[in-house]
């Protein structure tokens, strides 16, 4: 089993991940961060660990492990 | 569990100042990550250019110099004559490359300096609040084109790689874009071939990478990525172009 690390307060709320994970184990936060906006949350449900979030990321806010 | 995916080490750990949804920060990753698979970190030395990636050299580990407005690549070639053992390369806009820089560009590339050019191409001003860009498509709404780009009034998008691939001294040209995982995955192979040129002495080595700019195309970040899969790279064709 795979999983991902979000870094909250890096997220800008691109939503890039979402549109790309296979799994659909990543969504939108309804609470907000520091900067004050909507980051993305980890669902952690079957994550395979392709990397494609991590990938996408434009902020380096997704590490990988698997 | 081992972590399979993780900051490099060329990167920093600095937040960036990027909007949500630029490409800037992506690519900023691509060139960190290539540099240290290559293991050149040390020996690298980056120019960053005027516009939204001014102060690139904040968020990479390795040597910088910043340069004024489109002068990048007059200061990468006297620091890589000065020092040809060192990697230099050139991070520009289509503002700084293709406008104001538009002479040093294609006359570095005309002499065949050993230099490897990242392109920033994303079809607008970001820096100075999304005014029409030399690279910016016809019909594209901007601050200066409200009505959209009329090629009578505005002339036509310029299409630095075709230009500078008919030069003699040019080594290499490749065209990259950054709308989906597929494309990120090129985009650093040519990112790293064009480093790799430079370490086999092989010449100028460019390579234009189409990015997203969401806050002044008006687009969410998605349909940005829509944009320059769709539109953006139909006027700019992927590919190895010389």
């Amino acid at each position: 089993m795979a999983s991902i690390k979000i870094n909250r307060e890096k997220c800008k709320g691109c939503m890039l991940c979402i549109s790309v994970c296979p799994k659909k184990q990543i969504k939108r936060d309804e609470a907000l961060n520091k900067r004050g906006i909507n980051p993305v949350i980890f669902l952690d449900s079957g994550c395979n660990g392709c990397t494609l979030c991590a990938v996408v990321c434009p902020d380096m806010a997704i590490e990988v492990y698997k | 569990m081992k972590k399979i995916f993780s900051r490099t080490e060329s990167l920093c750990e600095a937040d960036t100042h990027y909007c949500s949804g630029c490409g800037h920060g992506l690519v900023h990753r691509l060139v960190a990550e290539a540099i240290d698979e290559l293991g050149i970190r040390e020996a690298t030395i980056g120019i960053t250019p005027v516009g939204c990636a001014v102060v690139a050299y904040n968020y990479w580990n390795f040597d910088c110099v910043e340069s004024p407005h489109g002068r990048c690549l007059a200061i990468a070639t006297a620091i890589k004559r000065l020092q040809p053992q060192q990697i230099v390369f050139t991070y520009q806009g289509d503002g700084d490359l293709a406008a104001i820089g538009t002479a040093e560009t294609v006359h570095a590339a005309n002499r065949g300096e050993n230099l490897t050019v990242i392109f920033i191409n994303n079809a607008v001003y970001g820096m100075t609040g999304g005014q029409m860009a030399p690279t910016t498509l016809i019909g594209q709404k901007t601050a200066t084109s409200p009505e959209g780009r009329n090629a009578k009034n505005d002339g036509l998008p310029l299409k630095i790689s075709e230009m500078l691939a008919g030069l003699a001294g040019v080594y290499s040209i490749e065209r990259v874009s950054t709308d989906s995982p597929k494309e990120i995955f090129k985009t650093k192979q040519a990112i790293k071939s064009a480093f790799k040129n430079q370490m086999e002495n092989k010449g100028f080595s460019l390579v234009e990478i189409l990015s997203a700019c969401p806050t002044y195309l008006g687009l969410s970040p998605l349909e940005s990525m829509d944009w320059i899969r769709n539109t953006m790279s139909k006027e700019f064709p992927l590919g190895k172009i010389k």
